[in-house]
C-alpha cells in the first residue's frame, strides 16, 4: 500500500479545508482512495485552521490526524512560527508555503509560491486556497495531474468563479519551481 | 516532485462526497416525498443541500423549514401518517428535543427515515463528535443502523427506507453515523444507479391517513388497550433483526457490497476481541494487524445495528474468547458501567449464560483524538484481563 | 360483553379504524351538574352553541314563543347524552338563561 499524507495550515476564511477536500476529490476523479478532512474548532476567520489530506491505493481505514505528513501546505507565512507547523514532516518531505520570498527550514525542501499575489491578481482576493493547491500539484509531478484538480474545482465552484479558479491553479502550476 | 510510487486502484468509479452528502444523495434517490429540517451542527449540510436538491429541481419533495427538531419531526409525522416517505434529520441537541416525538414516531408504527450524524452533550457546550446523542435514543423504539463511512452512510440509509417500509416492521429508522470525523469527511463513494435504488426500494403502503376509508390516528388507549398495543410494537422490533439482516443479505446480492447487523474482522482464530460502532471500526481493525504482528491473535466486530441488540450474532462472535473490550464514545452516568453498549453486551452475555471478563473502554470523548496505536494497548491490556473492569482512556488525572 | 381481543388482532400503532366510534362513548354519564336552558329568557343568541367545547348544544327547527309573545324559529337543547357538565355555556349566556342544576337532587 502507497499513501501520501497531507496537512493544510491556515487561517479561517482563506479556504484550506476547501484546498484540501479538492486535493482528495481530484485523486478520487483519478480512481484512488482519498480522505479529507478537518480539524474543526468553532470556525471563524483568521483564526488558524489545519485539514487533512490522505492519498492511497487501498482503502483508507482509520481517521488519526496526520502526524508525519509527505508535504505540508501553509497558506499564511506568519503561521510557520508556531511550532506545531512544522512538526513530523517525513524526512525529503516538502513544505509548500505561500510567500513572495524564498524560505527555509530545515531538513526540509521548501517550495514557496507568491500565492497572495496571483490570488488578488485574478480574484480581487486574497483567496489563497487555489492558488496553492496549483503549487501542490507541481510538488506532487506524476502523482496528481493538474487536469484532474481543475475537475475537481467544479464540485467546489461554479459559473464565473470556477473559470477564474481554474485559470488561477493553472497560473501557480506553471509559477511554482521546484 | 515527490518520489513515492502511488498507483492508481482499479477499484469501482467513485464520487467525492461528505458523509453528510451521502445522506443527502441517498434519501434523494430514495425520492423521498417530504423532508421537515431544521438545520444544527454538524447535520447542517444535509439540510442545505437537500434544500439545494429541492431549488435546482432535481428532487419533488415538499420542504418544509420549521422552527425546531420539535416541529422537524412533528411535520415529518404528519407526512409519513399521510402515506409520504418522509425524511429528516438532526445532531445533538436537536435530537434531545425531539426525543418527545421519537417515541410517538415509533409508537405510531410510521416507517419515518432519519440521519444522525452524533455530536457530544451539552454542557460545556461541544460541537464535537462523540455518541451522547444516540445512545440516549437507543430506548425510543426507534431501529438504529449505525455507519462508519460516507459509503456505509449512503447504502444504509437506503436498505433504511426498504427496512422501515416493510410492513413485517412499520418502525421509524435512524442511522446514525459520526458527526465531522464521518459527516464532514470527503471520501470516495459508489452512487448507483437511481433507477436501481428505485426497484430495490419501490414506496411501501402502511396504515396511512385515507379520506376513503376514514381512520383516527394517535387515540387515548385505556389501561384495557395500551398495553396490547405496546406489545405489539416489542413484537414488532424484536422481530425486525430479520428483516434487517434480509434487507442487507438482499442490498449486497444487488449492489455487491456486503453488509449483516454484525460483522468480524480476523475473528476465525481470535482469543481476543474488540467490540466497536462508528468510525472506532477502522481504527481498531489496523491495531488489529499491528497486534497480530505481535503476536497477539487479535479480532474485531462492529454493530452495524445498534437496535434491536443483535445479540445472537454477538455473542456468536464472544463466546469462546479469552477477553474482549468494547469501545464506547459516551458515558453512561450512574449506570453500572459507563459504557452504553458494553451495558447491552455484558446484559446479552448474561441472558445467554456465557461469561468472558470484559474491558469497558471509554475513548474519543468530545472528539478527544483518538490514534491506532491507543487499540493496541486495548489487545496487550486484554491479554492480562482477568476480570472485568472500565477504562477511561486517555484523561488526565 | 366478549373479552377484548389479542395483541395480535389489533390495528397497527392503534390506529381506530371504525369511523364515529366516539357516539358510543356517553360521556353524559360523567357528569354532576346538567345545564338547564330557560326557553323563555333565551334570546336566541347562540353564544352557547359556539361556546360548547363538545358541540352537544343542539339548534333545532322547532318554533317557540314565549310567554311575553317573542316568536322564535328555533329552540337549542342540550343533548344530555353526550354533555359533560363543564358549565360553560351556563358562565357565557348574556342572560343567565342557563342554570346548572345537580344531577343527585
Amino acid at each position: 500500500m502507497a499513501l501520501i499524507e497531507l496537512r493544510w495550515h491556515g487561517r479561517g476564511g482563506q479556504g484550506a479545508v476547501t484546498a484540501s477536500q479538492a486535493l482528495a476529490t481530484a485523486a478520487i476523479i483519478e480512481g484512488r482512495y482519498a480522505q479529507s478532512y478537518p480539524e474543526y474548532g468553532a470556525e471563524r476567520r483568521g483564526a488558524p485552521v489545519r485539514a487533512y489530506t490522505k492519498i492511497s491505493t487501498d482503502p483508507i481505514m482509520d481517521r488519526e490526524p496526520v502526524i508525519n505528513p509527505d508535504i505540508i501546505v501553509i497558506l499564511d507565512k506568519s503561521l510557520i512560527t508556531i511550532p506545531d507547523v512544522l512538526s513530523g514532516l517525513k524526512s525529503n518531505g516538502y513544505v509548500v508555503v505561500n510567500s513572495r520570498t524564498p524560505v527555509t527550514v530545515n531538513g526540509a525542501r521548501v517550495v514557496y509560491l507568491d500565492a497572495t499575489g496571483l490570488a488578488t491578481k485574478l480574484l480581487g482576493k486574497p483567496i489563497v486556497n487555489t492558488a496553492m493547491l496549483g503549487a501542490v500539484a507541481r510538488v506532487m509531478g506524476d502523482f496528481m495531474s493538474i487536469d484532474s484538480i481543475t475537475a475537481a474545482l467544479a464540485q467546489y465552484f461554479g459559473g464565473k468563479v470556477l473559470s477564474i479558479n481554474r485559470e488561477l491553479v493553472l497560473k501557480a502550476y506553471e509559477a511554482t519551481t521546484l | 516532485m515527490i518520489e513515492k510510487a502511488v498507483g492508481k486502484s482499479t477499484g469501482p468509479t467513485r464520487v467525492a462526497l461528505t458523509g453528510n452528502y451521502a445522506a443527502a444523495y441517498a434519501a434523494k434517490m430514495a425520492d423521498i416525498d417530504l423532508v421537515a429540517i431544521y438545520p444544527i451542527t454538524p447535520q447542517t449540510t444535509i439540510a442545505e443541500k437537500l434544500s439545494e436538491f429541492v431549488a435546482d429541481g432535481e428532487l419533488a419533495a415538499e420542504l418544509i423549514h420549521v422552527e425546531s427538531e420539535h416541529s422537524a419531526l412533528s411535520a415529518t409525522i404528519g407526512g409519513a401518517a399521510v402515506g409520504a416517505r418522509a425524511f429528516t434529520a438532526t445532531s445533538s441537541q436537536g435530537l434531545e428535543l425531539m426525543h418527545e416525538i421519537l417515541h410517538i414516531a415509533a409508537g405510531l408504527r410510521l416507517p419515518i427515515v432519519m440521519a444522525v450524524p452524533s455530536r457530544a452533550l451539552s454542557a460545556p457546550i461541544s460541537i464535537h463528535n462523540d455518541n451522547s446523542d444516540i445512545m440516549n435514543a437507543r430506548e425510543t423504539g426507534w431501529i438504529m443502523l449505525n455507519a462508519s463511512d460516507a459509503q456505509e452512510v449512503f447504502d444504509m440509509v437506503i436498505q433504511a427506507f426498504k427496512i422501515a417500509e416493510d410492513p413485517r416492521v412499520l418502525l421509524p429508522v435512524m442511522v446514525t453515523y459520526d458527526g465531522f470525523v464521518v459527516s464532514h469527511t470527503v471520501e470516495g463513494v459508489e452512487l448507483p444507479d437511481a433507477e436501481a435504488v428505485r426497484s430495490f426500494i419501490p414506496k411501501g403502503k402502511w396504515h396511512a391517513l385515507d379520506p376513503s376509508r376514514p381512520s383516527s390516528m394517535g387515540p387515548i388507549a385505556g389501561p384495557d388497550w395500551y398495553y396490547e398495543i405496546k406489545f405489539g410494537q416489542y413484537h414488532a422490533m424484536r422481530d425486525s433483526i430479520k428483516v434487517i439482516a434480509e434487507v442487507m443479505d438482499g442490498f449486497g446480492k444487488k449492489f455487491g457490497r456486503n453488509y449483516s447487523p454484525v460483522v468480524g474482522y480476523m475473528m476465525g482464530d481470535a482469543d481476543f476481541a474488540v467490540v466497536t460502532y462508528g468510525v472506532t471500526w477502522g481504527f481498531v481493525k489496523t491495531a488489529v494487524d499491528r497486534a497480530r504482528s505481535m503476536g497477539i491473535k487479535a479480532g474485531a466486530i462492529k454493530l452495524n445495528v445498534i437496535r434491536p441488540f443483535p445479540s445472537d450474532a454477538v455473542i456468536s462472535y464472544l463466546r469462546g474468547l479469552k477477553s474482549f473490550a468494547v469501545v464506547d464514545r459516551a458515558i453512561y452516568y450512574g449506570a453500572p458501567s459507563p459504557g452504553p453498549v458494553y451495558t447491552d453486551v455484558a446484559s446479552a452475555l448474561f441472558m445467554s449464560g456465557h461469561a468472558v471478563p470484559a474491558l469497558n473502554v471509554i475513548h474519543g470523548i468530545g472528539q478527544r483524538t483518538m490514534y491506532i496505536n491507543d487499540f493496541v494497548e486495548v489487545f496487550k491490556e486484554l491479554t492480562k484481563l482477568d476480570e472485568s473492569k472500565v477504562i477511561f482512556m486517555g484523561v488526565r488525572e | 360483553m366478549s373479552s377484548p381481543p389479542s395483541w395480535k388482532e389489533l390495528v397497527i400503532g392503534g390506529t381506530i379504524i371504525e369511523p364515529g366510534s366516539t357516539v358510543n362513548v356517553r360521556t353524559g354519564t360523567w357528569r354532576t351538574k346538567k345545564p338547564v336552558i330557560n326557553q323563555d329568557a333565551c334570546t336566541r343568541c347562540r353564544i352557547c352553541w359556539e361556546y360548547c367545547p363538545e358541540g352537544i348544544i343542539q339548534e333545532l327547527d322547532k318554533p317557540f314563543v314565549s310567554r311575553k309573545g317573542i316568536k322564535y324559529a328555533v329552540t337549542y337543547e342540550v343533548n344530555y347524552d353526550y354533555c359533560k357538565g363543564c358549565g360553560i355555556c351556563a358562565n357565557e349566556c348574556p342572560v343567565k338563561a342557563i342554570d346548572m342544576v345537580s344531577e343527585y337532587e
